[in-house]
């Protein structure tokens, strides 16, 4: 029984003590992480932008509306925001792909 | 007449705790179909724990053991498993907004004050094998307490599993009672952001270098994790993927959970011990989500954008039933708050801090 180990164990605060270290060094471990994938996830990001070459776009006619969350890729045309993510939510579902695989270029309602 | 003493001869040779052993076996395979309580797991490890208990069984000394000697022994399952289980994870949550990675330490607690615990009752080996339970991670835990030989394998097996599926019964009670209605409430809107496909596929070998530098005891089960996610990401090996998803993860599941059974044998089982280490794993389960949501809550002190402090609770590594635990608590309270992709972001930030913590235990009291 576990009486028998008594005399084996050490104080409450003692263990409190190595509790306290290890997780200290989790937290330690994770922060570093994080500024890793952010300083990562920047340089990415930046060299990503810069080889873009500088031309002027020629003057369009006013985009119609984006969907929020899009970053300005998805043109909609005569559809609700709602809607729309419905309707990527569904093509995404059945093309069992995540979501954020798929790119979405715009979103149009046929009439008749 | 000797002749047919053989067929009641071994019969007489069951003793109670055998029955015991078989009704727990029963009760675990019950739990698993009727209940659904992690079936791929419990249910082999249910009918094992039947074989293994039947007075002479051909099953324990034999192959049962030679598939624990051939993969949990030398903790190959709990590593293969891992392929599986970083091939099903999307990391793109946590990229888009790493300071998540925050609440997956602080959801850790629970592990550290189980540790403090556990001191008082076991010898050190095994009372860091009893806390690394609120790790919340089974493969964690299987691999962690067998590398430091603790002689409770199976109870801390079927504690770390029982409470990985009580999650939705464990968690909201102690997150209700830490958070006020006005808090659950806060909206916290998730703005999209595209993950590059190079951050993607660069996010395994940073996490694996990194983690293994700092915890290097952590080196096989965060390798192995980061492996199988970048089977995922490199977007060549989908059919890799697809295999470490689905056959790779269920076969080693069947094989984990019945080689587990090789130590749910009465005399090693039916302890005072085996309570108090259920009891034990609860504890660690609610103060990992205590932890979380304090954690979330202080933050919230020096914040000025406020944080739903229920994320927080995510971050018990219990993925994916932690995020979603906290998505639909949050939607209960607001249906319009749509927590879903900050609580998974932190669920699979507690993953990666969850083998941190254990390689850290592993450090610290393996030999």
């Amino acid at each position: 029984m576990f009486f028998n180990t008594l005399s084996d164990t050490i104080g409450f605060g003692e263990a409190g003590i190595t509790a306290a270290l290890g997780y200290a060094v989790v937290f330690f471990g994770l922060i570093l992480l994080m500024f890793v994938v952010v300083l990562v996830g920047k340089s990415f990001t930046a060299s990503a932008k810069k080889p873009a070459p500088v031309t002027e776009a020629p003057k369009e006619t006013p985009a119609p509306a984006t969907a929020p969350g899009s970053a300005g890729q998805l043109k909609l045309h005569n559809v609700e925001p709602k809607t729309a993510a419905m309707l990527m939510a569904i093509v995404a579902n059945k093309m069992n792909k995540p979501i954020n695989e798929l790119r979405f270029i715009s979103i149009k309602e046929v009439t008749e | 007449m000797d002749n047919f003493a053989i067929l009641y001869e071994n019969l007489l040779k069951f003793q109670w705790q055998d029955i015991v052993m078989i009704l727990l076996g029963c009760l675990l395979i019950f739990l698993a179909i009727k209940k659904e309580m992690e079936p791929s797991l419990l249910l082999p490890m249910g009918l094992g724990t039947i074989l293994v208990n039947i007075p002479g069984s051909t099953a324990l000394v034999g192959p049962i053991q030679e598939l624990y000697n051939a993969g949990i022994a030398n903790e190959l399952f709990p590593l293969l498993l891992f392929i599986g289980i970083g091939a099903m994870i999307d990391f793109g949550p946590l990229l888009t907004n790493p300071k998540l990675m925050l609440f997956g330490a602080a959801a850790q607690f629970g592990i550290f004050f189980t540790l403090c615990m556990a001191r008082m009752f076991f010898p050190e080996i095994d009372a860091a094998s009893i806390a690394i339970i609120g790790a919340a991670d089974g493969p964690t835990s299987i691999a962690v307490a067998n590398t430091l030989g603790s002689q409770y394998v199976g109870a801390i097996t079927v504690a770390a599993y029982s409470y990985m599926a009580l999650v939705p019964i464990i968690q909201p009670p102690v997150i209700k009672a830490l958070t006020t209605k006005k808090e659950r409430m806060i909206r916290m809107p998730y703005e999209q952001k595209s993950v590059s496909k190079t951050t993607r596929i660069m996010f395994p070998i940073i996490i694996t270098v990194v983690a293994s530098a700092i915890v290097p005891d952590a080196t096989a089960l965060i390798g192995f994790l980061m492996f199988g996610n970048l089977i995922r990401e490199c977007g060549v090996l989908n059919s890799l993927s697809d295999t470490a998803q689905n056959v790779l993860a269920n076969l080693i599941t069947i094989f984990l959970g019945i080689s587990v059974s090789f130590n749910m044998v009465a005399d090693k089982f039916l302890k005072v011990d085996t309570l108090l280490i259920m009891g034990l794993g609860l504890i660690a389960f609610i103060v990992d989500t205590a932890g979380g949501v304090l954690f979330a809550k202080l933050i919230n002190v020096f914040s000025k954008k406020k944080i739903n402090p229920m994320i927080g609770a995510a971050g018990i590594s219990a993925f994916p039933m932690s995020g979603r635990i906290v998505h639909k608590m949050g939607l209960a309270e607001d249906p319009q708050n749509h927590l879903l992709m900050h609580s998974i972001g932190v669920n699979v930030s507690g993953q990666i801090a969850s083998v941190i913590a254990g390689g850290i235990i592993l450090s610290m009291f393996g030999g």
